[in-house]
């Protein structure tokens, strides 16, 4: 692993109002790896995620993204809130995959992929094209560049979400539980294509109650519960010899 | 244990019931209420031919020379006016949904107050504008009288453009909220900014939810443009007024108003359907709208094209 990590999580909060909904998350993910979270519902976890990819403001505590510290601009002793662009611009170097796809509706599978590259990093429609062909044929659709999501199924929209987040070249790949909202017979379909990314070397954090994918695939294991990180360490570590009686609950729950 | 094949095969069963004919329902009422319609019609047809109604003199009006100019400023002010109101309805619905607190009680206040004060009063205050400035423009570079500058034409186009501004926003924001915070989320995953969301990824997506009740402003707005007639706009009603009180022919000149307002406004209604269908044709998402906080009678304005046959959600 190289030397400077990739995310850095330090002493992270977030409220909803009266809500303490992370209560200090810290840790780090390097270069290469790929690290899922696990827990129940409510315990954080997409919140977290959604903080990396500043879809929502942290209340206190700091994310590091490539070095680079998230939604804040250094100036002495100061932090200086970034501009609306500034975070937009911040924001290329991840990739986020929804639970629930969250394709463009009015655009078809090759104009979703195409969106960012040609609108945002303004690069040659051609070229992009291109790309975005074989992006598709990556994740087992190249006969659907024309389709539109309502044409596709759940597990073939979220494939095309994953080539779209791909097309933006990002350095970090987030997932948001991207198998829950499947039909049970489609979702190996997703997690496939998912382990060809991570073996292809892209950095990954995935939320996800697929424990299986999560032993198999994964570097590190997190357990959340309650806007807190209980534990972390190797899937085996976690999944198989956890510590904590909730971890222990939680994966007896999942399993049975 | 064996099953028959085809139900021809099944036994003779005291249940079954396709070897009797099926009466349709009669619907006597129908009939009847039909009957019924159709001679209050043609006593309403008869009163009219032989009440005091010239209809020649309608027939002789109905192509006049100032008539059909009437009619084409009618159907001008309906493009021009539309066209600002749509404009500044957009403009507006996005400062009005921004997070500057200072865009939004701009956009606030337009919408109160055009919203809040009749029509004709807007009209008959740009019209009298010269009142309150006499002369207007740039000092130094370009200055004018403002009873040269607002003519009728240009009063009813600010009074029906602004106010109808008004309306088309609060539309343009029901469209723009009936669209899924997913959406928005998933442009800004991949590094769009607030305004480029909307452009690209939002607005083209509520254009199923605006465009209904756009259509019908469209028609509304027809028929608003009477009201510049109190100001001299030579619309169509202005300039048949023009005539009777030349000739004395009220009624029949209302009739021949009636009638091209009738024409203008199925010939618009036409458009409508089709932009209608064109617009549901080009959303084949099932990406299904949150319909959430939208005004319920925006909402119950579209109808959801059915899903084409094969297509999996």
């Amino acid at each position: 692993m190289s030397a400077a990590p990739m995310v850095v999580a330090h002493d992270v909060h977030k409220y909803y109002g009266a809500y303490h909904a992370l209560k200090g998350i810290s840790m780090e993910v390097a270069a290469g790896e790929v690290m899922c979270i696990v827990g129940p519902s409510g315990s954080g976890k997409s919140t977290f995620l959604r903080c990396i990819n500043q879809l929502e403001r942290t209340d206190s505590g700091a994310i590091w993204l490539g070095g680079e510290l998230c939604g804040y601009r250094r100036k002495g002793d100061e932090l200086r809130e970034l501009s609306d662009s500034d975070i937009a611009r911040q924001r290329l170097s991840s990739g986020m995959v929804f639970q629930r796809f969250n394709l463009f509706g009015h655009m078809t599978a090759l104009q979703n992929i195409m969106e960012g590259p040609v609108v945002v990093q303004k690069r040659k429609r051609a070229e992009v094209r291109d790309e975005a062909e074989a992006l598709l044929q990556r994740v087992g659709l190249a006969g659907k560049a024309g389709a539109y999501p309502g044409e596709l199924s759940g597990g073939q929209q979220q494939r095309v979400a994953i080539a779209r987040a791909l097309a933006m070249r990002p350095k970090l790949m987030l997932f948001d539980e991207p198998t829950s909202a499947l039909d049970p017979e489609l979702v190996g379909e997703v997690l496939s294509v998912m382990k060809d990314l991570a073996v292809s070397g892209m950095t990954m954090i995935v939320v996800t109650h697929e424990l299986g994918f999560a032993r198999e695939v994964s570097n590190r294991v997190v357990f959340m519960d309650q806007g807190q990180v209980l534990e972390c360490g190797t899937p085996a570590e976690v999944l198989t010899h956890p510590q904590h009686a909730r971890t222990r609950e939680f994966i007896a729950a999942i399993l049975s | 244990m064996t099953f028959p094949a085809s139900s021809s095969s099944l036994p003779a069963s005291p249940f079954a019931v396709d070897h009797l004919k099926i009466v349709p329902r009669r619907f006597y009422g129908r009939w009847l209420s039909a009957a019924l319609i159709l001679l209050v019609f043609a006593f309403i047809i008869n009163a009219f031919v032989h009440g005091q109604i010239e209809w020649k003199i309608v027939a002789q009006f109905m192509t006049a020379k100032v008539i059909m100019h009437g009619l084409l400023n009618t159907i001008l002010m309906t493009i021009y006016a539309m066209t600002i109101g749509i404009l500044l309805g957009v403009i507006f619905a996005v400062m009005v949904m921004s997070p500057n607190p200072m865009l939004r009680a701009i956009a606030g206040f337009y919408i109160w107050f055009f919203r809040g004060t009749p029509l004709l009063l807007q009209m008959l205050l740009w019209f009298n504008l010269a009142l309150v400035f006499p002369m207007m423009g740039i000092p130094g570079v370009f200055e004018a009288r403002t009873v040269d500058l607002i003519t009728p034409f240009i009063a009813s186009l600010l009074g029906l453009g602004i106010g109808q501004g008004a309306y088309t926003a609060e539309v343009v924001r029901g469209g723009i909220l009936s669209v899924d915070n997913g959406q928005t989320e998933a442009a800004k995953a991949i590094g769009m900014t607030r305004l480029t969301a909307l452009r690209r990824i939002i607005l083209p997506q509520s254009m199923r939810v605006i465009i209904p009740p756009i259509g019908n402003e469209v028609i509304s707005m027809v028929k608003l443009t009477s009201v510049a007639s109190v100001i001299q706009f030579s619309e169509i009603l202005h300039n048949a007024q023009t005539i009777y009180f030349a000739n004395a022919r009220v009624i029949e000149l209302l009739i021949v108003a009636t009638v091209w307002y009738l024409a203008v406004v199925t010939v618009f209604s036409i458009g409508q359907h089709f932009l209608e269908k064109a617009f549901a044709r080009n959303q084949r998402s099932t990406n299904r709208p949150r319909v959430a906080r939208v005004n319920a009678a925006v909402v119950a304005a579209v109808a959801i094209p059915p899903a084409p046959d094969g297509v999996k959600s």
